[in-house]
């Protein structure tokens, strides 16, 4: 099967800021390979500071690689300009970690929903209008709340929102950063489980970067185990969480207590 | 209440400031001024040109209410011709340094690394040189009057503006809405205009109207070394150099231009601090 994304020998470093004889080097991304076929959804996991994010940002096309090369759908993303890059932001979409900060606060959540609409030039304005209604009823949110600013709503419906401008344009493949851990324990749930709704309904794949191998348990098919940017492991769910075989992944299972916590029911 | 011996729960932050009054405050006296300003041609008594050999020096009576100056003209006309001068050389100059300071500030917050360094480099050196200055330099080589008195006031406040600008850009544009308007098909034109400029302007605006009472003061003094306003339109700083001569015999003359300086720099400097209040509590302007 021909794979929607494949990522192979990324390399990223940054320089951090300073006078030119104490600049340091940090390596982000160090030889990074992976693959995720359609419909698939990909837990990216690791410690703060490993490089899960950026790997995050390079797949959207927001951070260019030093090395290596991201492939969407057979392209390679560096490659892409104008009309086929704009096609390809179309059908990558992300998710961010903060709620708080994703949404525009002088915006109205309708207008942020809206906004890739309005970018991608998706429907005449009336059909905009009722997609934005339509995306709010589809994420489990009131579509009275479209005119509200994100100040008046909570994290977990703030979360929503995200998720609906994230969907708004219809893509294939949707990057998301830590998108429940700035949120309640009982909230998270909720979300993740809308995530599953939306991969079963909707049938998007998605790249779900996290520390929390709870979550990738809950969520994904595969998992991808990142140490000091590098893939230290890399297979389906149950194979890596019943038979790890790095010490690092066998470290992260141990200290997560919150495997042994059985998920919330799913919300109807 | 202090139950379970816990101490009381800290007292909330204090009440936020009124800042609506002060804003309302100073655009009222600023209104007031500039409608006395623009109708300066119908609401003043005489020609502010037009010389009384007689009535040289005379105090303030019912036909002078601010009585008349060395050439016997009638400072009560002269102070609302010179306030017109006065406010149009501020704010325009202000306008215009805003014009260009946004643009370059925004770009050089939103695109940081070598955009950012040219155009702060750049600014730096403007503002290295002593405001004073600079706008003499500049008169020295354009020759002086009140369009040279604006640019020169227009290009002393681009860099302060404009840093103000590109701080604010910077820190809007670290928001995931910036980053997600890009993947959202976003041009950087469209991220810029609808998110980063209106998230970023409260603390310019603040700036601006700040540095407009800053801006009435050095046009002011500009005119009382003669460098800006020519003889014979009046303008408050030439005012002020005519009446030093006879501040003993004819206080007068040089009274009331200094009250209507005052009058204009506190109706900015009232309504920037409104602002300041308003829209940027954490000092970023400052």
């Amino acid at each position: 099967m021909a794979d929607l994304l494949r990522v192979e020998g990324l390399r990223k470093t940054f320089t951090l800021g300073g006078p030119p004889w104490a600049r340091r080097r940090v390596v982000a991304l160090d030889g990074v390979s992976l693959a995720l076929g359609l419909g698939r959804t990909l837990g990216l996991v690791g410690e703060s500071g490993s490089g899960k994010s950026t790997l995050g940002r390079c797949i959207l096309g927001l951070t260019t690689p030093d090395e290596g090369s991201v492939t969407f759908d057979g392209t390679e993303v560096a490659s892409l300009r104008g009309r086929a890059l704009l096609d390809f932001r179309r059908r990558v979409q992300p998710v961010f970690q903060d709620p708080w900060g994703s949404l525009d606060p002088r915006w109205t959540v309708g207008r942020s929903v809206r906004e890739a609409l309005d970018c991608f030039r998706i429907g005449t304005s009336a059909d905009r209008d009722r997609r934005v209604l339509d995306l709010f009823r589809r994420v489990g949110l009131d579509p009275d709340l479209a005119g509200r600013r994100p100040t008046r709503l909570s994290g977990g419906q703030r979360q929503r929102v995200a998720i609906a401008a994230a969907l708004a344009s219809g893509p294939e493949l949707i990057v998301a950063d830590e998108p429940v851990s700035a949120l309640d324990m009982s909230v998270q749930a909720q979300i993740l489980n809308l995530f599953m709704d939306l991969r079963r309904d909707l049938g998007v794949a998605s790249v779900f970067v996290t520390h929390d191998l709870g979550v990738v348990k809950h969520v994904s098919d595969e998992v991808a185990v990142m140490f000091r940017g590098r893939l230290v492991e890399t297979g389906e769910v149950e194979e890596v969480m019943d038979r790890p075989r790095h010490d690092y992944t066998r470290a992260l299972l141990a200290a997560n207590p919150a495997l042994h916590v059985l998920p919330a029911p799913r919300s109807p | 209440m202090t139950t379970l011996g816990l101490p009381a729960a800290p007292r909330r932050a204090p009440r936020p400031r009124r800042p609506g009054r002060l804003i309302l405050l100073g655009l009222l006296a600023l209104l007031l001024l500039a409608a006395a300003a623009a109708a300066a041609p119908w609401l003043a008594p005489w020609d502010p040109e037009e010389m009384d050999v007689i009535g040289v020096m005379g105090p303030p009576s019912a036909a002078h209410p601010f009585g008349s100056d060395v050439m016997g003209r009638d400072v009560l006309s002269r102070v609302l011709f010179a306030l017109r001068a006065s406010l149009l050389v501020s704010t325009s100059a202000v306008l215009l340094s805003l014009l260009v300071a946004i643009p370059l500030g925004l770009v050089a917050g939103y695109f940081g690394r070598w955009v950012d360094g040219a155009i702060s480099r750049a600014l730096d050196m403007i503002l290295v040189l002593p405001a004073m200055l600079l706008a003499i330099t500049f008169i020295a080589i354009l020759g002086p009057g009140s369009t040279v008195a604006a640019l020169a006031i227009a290009v002393i406040y681009l860099p302060i503006l404009a840093r103000v600008m590109r701080t604010g850009a910077l820190v809007v544009t670290r928001n995931d809405y910036v980053l997600g308007a890009r993947a959202r098909g976003a041009s950087h034109l469209r991220v810029l205009l609808t998110h980063v400029l209106p998230n970023a302007l409260g603390p310019v605006i603040v700036q601006a109207s700040i540095l407009a009472a800053f801006a009435l003061q050095l046009e002011a003094g500009l005119s009382f070394l003669g460098l800006g306003v020519q003889p014979p339109t009046p303008s408050l700083g030439s005012m002020l150099a005519d009446g030093r001569d006879v501040l003993t015999q004819a206080p007068w003359v040089e009274i009331f231009p200094g009250l209507a300086i005052v009058a204009a720099v506190l109706a900015f400097t009232v309504l920037g601090e409104g602002l300041r209040q308003a829209f940027d509590p954490e000092g970023v302007a400052e």
